[in-house]
């Protein structure tokens, strides 16, 4: 069985990667913030003062 | 052997992406997604309803990225019009930096991010008129009047003209008459803005195939209806103060606005057919933008004065 010979990316192509993910984390890092900051924003701070 | 030469997949299968995030935000359509934001920020600010600024914030963000998706969806479906035109030649689908599938799943998966963000966050009514607004705009106009008929933009403008009505249903919950007239106003403004764009551009629209109404009534018939429907925009802009809903200084300066509108519009009526620098048309389609902007400023301003005023007991 031969070795697996892969993809090679060229500089160009590993370069819009980067790109588009570190755009894609950031993306995903502002959903976080926004859906956690909205569930206080909606519910208040009384959300946070549950009973143990 | 390598797995890749075994396969004898198409080199478009195997294409690797060179598109940036730069190329994905392109297909966002940022220019027209300005206008949303401004549009619809002034439907939301001007309701008499105080909302939580954070959410005020996501509910202008889902909007924008929602009206972004349907121009995701648009450069997707257009790309062969796209490649004729020289205005759109250079978007990231008919260069090929992005393919078509590309744009087709980030328009789609914007669109329900976009929707379920505003209706989860916010309130379902401005989430479904988001929705209804994408369809409009990716189906409704995109796959079907574009290409059919020359009232195209006058039917597909009622998908530029909901932001203001999804702002003011993010605020309130509700539609009313008020956001109906904004509606209305950017409803009214989009034929004679997109026809004074095709007078100058028909050639571009001739080559593309798309039935703009210059190409298909003449340019003569075009000028008559950039007036009447000057005509019309006019006093709908001045009707928020005739309904009594803004302060005398609106419903001056949209007056003045809605006046020079039909003098641009005018000039353009009386346009010769020998004029093929059209300066009377690319006057208009400036002074257009500068009329829509200017006259949602003017409304906002009046109605935050206004509800500053009441909340001091003044």
């Amino acid at each position: 069985m031969g070795e697996i010979e892969y993809v090679a990316l060229t500089e160009r192509q590993k370069k819009a990667r980067r790109n588009r993910s570190i755009a894609i984390g950031l993306a995903l890092a502002a959903l976080v913030v926004i859906f956690y900051v909205a569930t206080i924003a909606k519910f208040g701070p009384a959300i946070l003062n549950r009973p143990m | 052997m390598a797995l890749v030469e075994e396969t004898h997949m198409e080199e478009t299968a195997f294409r690797m992406s060179e598109a940036t995030a730069g190329d994905f935000f392109a297909l966002l359509k940022p220019r027209v997604m300005s206008l949303v934001v401004f549009t619809a920020f002034v439907g939301l600010a001007s309701a008499p309803v105080a909302i939580n600024p954070f959410i005020a914030m996501i509910a202008i963000l889902a909007i924008a990225i929602g009206a972004g998706a349907s121009g995701a969806l648009n450069m997707w479906y257009d790309a062969d019009i796209d490649a004729v035109m020289t205005r759109t030649a250079t978007r990231p689908v008919p260069s090929g930096r992005v393919t078509p599938g590309e744009a087709l799943s980030f328009g789609l998966v914007l669109s329900a991010l976009s929707v379920m963000t505003l209706g989860v966050l916010v309130n379902w009514l401005s989430a479904s008129l988001l929705a209804f607004t994408i369809f409009f705009y990716a189906v409704i106009y995109t796959m079907w009047l574009k290409r059919w008929t020359p009232q195209n933009i006058v039917i597909g403008g009622a998908a530029g003209a909901f932001p203001p009505m999804i702002g003011w249903a993010a605020a309130t919950g509700s539609i009313s008459l008020e956001s109906v007239i904004l509606f209305l106003i950017i409803f009214l403004w989009t034929p004679p803005h997109f026809w004074a764009l095709a007078l100058f551009k028909s050639d571009d629209y001739q080559r593309a195939g798309v039935p703009m109404m210059p190409n298909v009534a003449g340019e003569a018939s075009t000028r008559r209806q950039i007036f009447a429907y000057a005509l019309v925009l006019a006093p709908i802009g001045v009707l928020p103060w005739g309904l009594g809903y803004t302060t005398a200084v609106y419903g001056i300066v949209a007056l003045l606005l809605g006046a020079g509108f039909v003098w641009y519009s005018w000039k353009v009526l009386r346009m010769g057919d020998a004029d093929r620098t059209m300066k009377p048309a690319k006057a208009l389609f400036g002074y257009s933008l500068l009329y829509l902007f200017a006259i949602f400023a003017v409304y906002l301003g009046d109605r935050l004065v206004e509800h500053a005023l009441n909340l001091g007991g003044v």
